[in-house]
């Protein structure tokens, strides 16, 4: 009978270790000036040094040096005064010198560390996660494999590449093994991966996005017998491209590993691809063997050695750590977990943060950003912030609550600045949205309004007020909705006797 | 005027006497008559030349201020990317394979108008000593066809020696710009690692390779040296300093004082007599010019051979891995139906020749886990011990010299199936390789027993290369007052009669 | 002893992806054991005292500015390609995984 995973993890004890790839934002490439937009027209961003032409040199991007010193602080890892890039050989059509350019033993930052908190049983929990070591090397450029049965690898009729990828820089970090985490181990995972990607955030460093594969997450998961204290062979999920991925990953291949054990089977060292639709990992390529990469120091590079005055520089301006700010911002928004936890997964923290220094009440900053701003986004499939930006939002919150925009004109205004039509006063002046506060302008549509309805103003009369609803309704209309309902409400009652 | 040399063709031009269009079909014309003897060229450039030739001398004729070696023409090694004009590395695995961009050395030889004819041969990949390793077939020696023009800058010497050409590019990773220049009566340098930019020199060996000039008079290689050297942001490990004067250096024709330091583990046994008799005449010259002769010892070149045949051959092992027929070069075996790496084997298997599988998988060994510390990680710990050899040597003397090769140019198909020996022609030269250290070889006459030219070396420490053109020049001209005139006037008469 | 056998350059020859006759694995054997035992030389005097110079220039933090330049246009990319189609370049199918 097949174990589930309450039950794999009370018979076996799952150990972790987490390789994160971040694809740094920098303007150019690693080696070269080769430009590293998402989703260029194939082969357009591409120069002797990426597609490996012969007698091509590569050059070092300072920045992305200074990016990954940075994220090597902000991991508390040291970052050693002498480093150099390796060649790591092995043979890959995606990989135009049959080489990567990477970093071997002599990474640019060792032994860091990254606290997590997890929600368990006897309350929060923080778990520390050990980093070994951070290291620079280039991406691969992408393979898009045509024809054949499945449209995947094998069966594929041929392959065409396109090398803009190649040689974007990338940040491996890879963790320690992470032991003890028991049944949390996808929990811990998932938040390692989650913190780790809002410290690169805040950093400024990297795009951190999974989907589009600027971060990737490989796991490694092992499991030995409960209480051992052993090491268990691991196999290697790839390229996890969700937060939820990493923690369905996790989970899923414990339950895979506890079976096979409990049956009898052993555990193959072998790298897994995980499968989304499913959350299993099929098997790929047996690493039984150990692969040969004849790493060498890159004869064509010289060694980074940052000196201490460069660090320090450098740890200035290392920005407040995202989970002390979240502490921080939760207290003084008053805000429920919840809350803050959705303005981070939208990515809108720091544009909320931004609308409140500009005076706005926390609560409304983030309702209009989460809410209508957000939602016209996804219509228009863009960014919240580059429709409308953070003074302009602050700008209408402080018109509502001088009443000088109800809600909805508000909502009107937002979508003025949206479609292009100015600042926020442009569009109340251009649209005419002034809430309407002239008394007699007011009595006006009010008496119209009765004109209009005899019967509902004499049900009024007679002490029904609710039915003053339609006759409200018939207000707003007529002034098009720039009226305040409010006001309109106090004035028809007392017109009709009930004020 | 081909058989002048490259300062008295910039002379005539800047005087108007001749234009660079003349000139340079002068030499296309002497290509097409000797060429089909000697093959030094892999690809003319008939037209392109000729296209540059004319827009030098229409600069010239509009009063632009030209460069000294304008309107010259030079013959470039094939291992040198051109834009445009096939780039073969004397290898069948780049077969038709034209470089989008221009070589940063090309680059200034183009912005310096310095006609380009076309491409030399090679060893394939620069591995070898006598260009018989190219898949083209060899080069043959001037001053005896039977012979070997030297490697793997084969072409280029035989190029200058021929006439074909009166300057020419080489690269030297273990002495491929000095010994053809010893066994073919010409001048080659290796400039100092760093001195002259290796963007678009396809690698053999990173960290020894080094591009330098090839002509028939040391005043004429500081020209060119001049021409190509200086900081190049593409290459990391080009030198971000001036370049050393070398055209005034060579100019200076005065020793006096100078310590010139005689290596005493290049010299003696395994030395061709002729060798050594030409050699120790030129010492003389030296002493007579007023330099004080020293003998220093550097007892580590002796493992000198040894891990250059263990670093070249690794680093060659990942730089060659990019021939794969993914993205250029030919491609053999692909069917439609093997995959990408049985189709990378066979065109592997067949693009490549010998030589340059057997350095692979020398390489590949040596790289290998298990085997790095012993092969790979020692032979870096002798590279330390020969740069030391050499600082404690130039505490001693301004500039070392020693022959340049063991022997003359010998018969092809010699030593073309004992590798052992066909590596000990580097003997004397990789030394310098392996520090980093400018070197120079001049010829100095010819072997009594056979008649062939016999190079000296010239060593200078790191940035000094002034020292070892200062050295050269004065050397040189002391010769030629001696002999009377140029030593390829004793070359045989190529061509139809 | 010989210091390589036939299978080792058998196991070299996958590793630098070329294909080799049994008659070539033989003789490059052979040749190999001859260049290894001359070149094996090096660990005599390689003591652990002695540093290793993988470079011979003492050169050390050589960056770029993070500044976008020219690439080349695809069809330059492309102009060496064997094959390519959809502006990319056209390979024989890729068996096995990446890393």
């Amino acid at each position: 009978m097949a174990l589930n995973y309450d039950q794999a993890i009370a018979a076996y004890d799952p150990t972790l270790g987490l390789e994160v790839h971040v694809e740094l934002n920098t303007n150019s490439k690693m080696f070269c000036g080769c430009a590293t937009e998402f989703g260029a027209e194939p082969n357009t961003q591409t120069c002797p040094v990426c597609l490996g032409l012969p007698g091509s040199l590569p050059a070092v991007n300072g920045k992305a040096i200074e990016s990954s010193i940075l994220i090597g602080l902000a991991l508390n890892c040291s970052i050693a005064p002498f480093s150099r890039f390796a060649r790591k050989n092995y043979f890959y059509p995606d990989m135009p010198k049959n080489f990567q350019t990477s970093q071997f033993d002599e990474p640019i930052c060792v032994n860091g560390y990254l606290d997590v908190e997890i929600e368990t049983d006897e309350g929060t929990k923080v778990f520390r996660i050990d980093i070994e070591r951070v290291h620079m090397e280039e991406d691969t450029g992408k393979s898009l494999h045509v024809g054949g049965s499945t449209g995947r690898i094998h069966g594929a009729e041929y392959s065409l590449l396109d090398y803009n990828r190649a040689g974007i820089p990338l940040v491996e970090i890879v963790t320690k093994i992470i032991p003890n985490t028991g049944k949390y181990a996808p929990l811990v995972a998932r938040a390692y991966v989650t913190e780790l990607r809002d410290i690169l955030r805040s950093l400024g460093v990297s795009d951190v996005k999974m989907e589009q594969g600027s971060l990737r997450c490989d796991a490694n998961v092992s499991l030995a017998p409960a209480g051992s204290g052993q090491l268990g062979t691991r196999s290697e999920t790839k390229n996890v491209n969700s937060l939820r991925s990493v923690e369905r990953a996790v989970s899923g291949e414990i339950e895979r590993q506890a079976n096979r054990l409990q049956n009898g089977e052993r555990i193959v060292q072998e790298t897994r691809h995980f499968l989304e639709e499913s959350g299993q990992t099929r098997p790929g390529r047996s690493k039984e063997q150990a692969e040969d990469y004849r790493y060498f120091p890159e004869p064509d590079l010289v060694p980074v050695a940052p000196d201490a005055a460069w660090i320090e520089e450098l740890r200035a301006t290392l920005p407040e750590k995202p989970s002390i700010r979240r502490k921080r911002l939760k207290i003084e928004w008053a805000v429920p977990d919840k809350e803050m936890a959705s303005m981070v997964n939208a990515e809108l923290l720091d544009t909320v943060e931004e609308t409140v220094l500009l005076g706005s009440d926390p609560t409304k900053a983030r309702s209009w950003w989460l809410g209508e701003i957000s939602r016209l986004a996804n219509e228009k499939e863009v960014a919240p912030t580059s429709l409308i930006t953070p003074i302009q939002v602050a700008e209408v919150i402080a018109l509502i609550a001088s009443g000088e925009l109800t809600d909805k004109l508000a909502r009107q205004v937002v979508e003025g600045v949206i479609n292009g039509e100015g600042t926020p006063q442009q569009v109340i002046d251009a649209r005419g949205l002034k809430v309407v506060s002239d008394d007699s302008a007011l009595m006006v549509a009010i008496e119209a309004a009765i004109a209009s309805q005899p019967e509902t103003a004499e049900r009024i009369r007679g002490g029904n007020i609710p039915a003053a609803g339609a006759l409200i309704g018939a207000v707003m209309k007529a002034t098009g909705g720039q009226a305040d309902a409010a006001k309109v409400r106090e004035l028809l009652l007392k017109h009709l006797g009930q004020g | 005027m081909i058989h002048s040399t490259a300062a008295e063709m910039a002379t005539k031009l800047a005087a108007g006497e001749i234009s660079s269009v003349e000139l340079t079909q002068q030499h296309l014309d002497r290509i097409s008559v000797v060429d089909g003897q000697v093959h030094a060229f892999l690809y003319v450039d008939t037209e392109g030349a000729l296209s540059q030739a004319a827009a030098v001398d229409a600069k010239r004729v509009a009063g632009e201020k030209l460069s000294p070696l304008a309107g010259v023409p030079l013959a470039l090694k094939d291992v040198l990317t051109q834009k445009g004009i096939p780039t073969t590395c004397g290898s069948k695995i780049l077969e038709g394979w034209r470089p989008p961009y221009d070589s940063t050395i090309v680059s200034k030889l183009k912005s310096a108008g310095i006609v380009i004819l076309g491409k030399t041969n090679m060893d394939e990949f620069a591995m070898g000593s006598s260009t018989e390793n190219s898949a083209y077939g060899p080069s043959h020696n001037p001053w005896d066809l039977t012979r070997i023009p030297g490697g793997s800058g084969g072409g280029s010497a035989a190029s200058l020696a021929a006439f074909e050409a009166p300057l020419a590019m080489g690269t030297d990773t273990g002495g491929s710009i000095r010994q053809p220049a010893a066994v073919t009566g010409t001048v080659g340098v290796k400039p100092t690692y760093g001195g002259v930019s290796r963007y678009g020199l396809v690698a053999f060996s990173s960290s020894l390779d080094q591009a330098g000039p090839c002509a028939r008079t040391v005043l004429d290689a500081a020209l060119l040296h001049e021409a190509i050297a200086g900081y190049d942001p593409r290459d990391s490990t080009s030198i971000n300093a001036p370049v050393p004067a070398v055209v005034a250096a060579a100019k200076k024709l005065d020793v006096k004082g100078m310590k010139i330091g005689i290596v005493k583990e290049l010299s003696g046994d395994g030395y061709q007599a002729g060798v050594r008799s030409r050699f120790d005449e030129a010492i003389e010259e030296l002493v007579n010019a007023g330099a004080e002769i020293v003998e220093v010892s550097c007892p580590n070149f002796e493992y000198a051979l040894a891990a250059y045949y263990l670093i070249a051959p690794s680093e060659a092992s990942s730089n060659l891995a990019r021939f794969d027929s993914m993205r250029y070069g030919i491609r053999v075996g692909d069917d439609g139906v093997r995959g990408a790496e049985e189709v990378m084997k066979m065109t592997r298997e067949v693009g490549f020749g010998k030589e340059v599988k057997r350095r692979i998988i020398l390489g590949t060994y040596a790289l290998s886990s298990g085997y790095y510390d012993a092969y790979y990680g020692s032979a870096q710990k002798v590279r330390t011990l020969i740069t030391q050899d050499f600082a404690a040597a130039f505490s001693k003397a301004d500039v070392l010299v020693s022959p340049t090769c063991p022997t003359t140019a010998f018969k092809i198909g010699e030593k073309s199936d004992d590798p052992l020996a066909m590596y000990l022609n580097d003997i004397a030269t990789i030394p310098v390789n392996m520090a980093g250290i400018g070197g120079m070889s001049l010829p100095v006459g010819l072997a009594p027993e056979d008649g062939l030219p016999v190079g000296f070396q010239i060593m200078s420490p790191a940035m000094k290369d002034d020292l070892m053109y200062q050295v050269g020049g004065t050397l040189e001209a002391a010769l030629l007052r001696k002999w009377g005139s140029p030593i390829l006037s004793n070359a045989p008469a190529l061509g139809a009669n | 002893m010989s210091a390589i056998s036939r299978d080792e350059v058998a196991h070299l020859s996958r590793l630098a992806r070329i294909e080799m006759t049994d008659s070539e694995l033989d003789h490059l054997a052979s040749e190999l054991d001859l260049i290894l035992g001359a070149v094996a030389r090096v660990q005599e005097v390689a003591g652990a005292d002695v540093p290793p110079t993988s470079h011979p220039l003492p050169l050390q933090n050589v960056f770029r500015p993070d500044v976008v330049t020219p690439s080349l246009t695809a069809a330059e990319s492309l102009s060496g390609a064997p094959a390519s189609a959809e502006q990319r370049f056209k390979v024989p199918q890729i068996l096995g995984d990446a890393e």
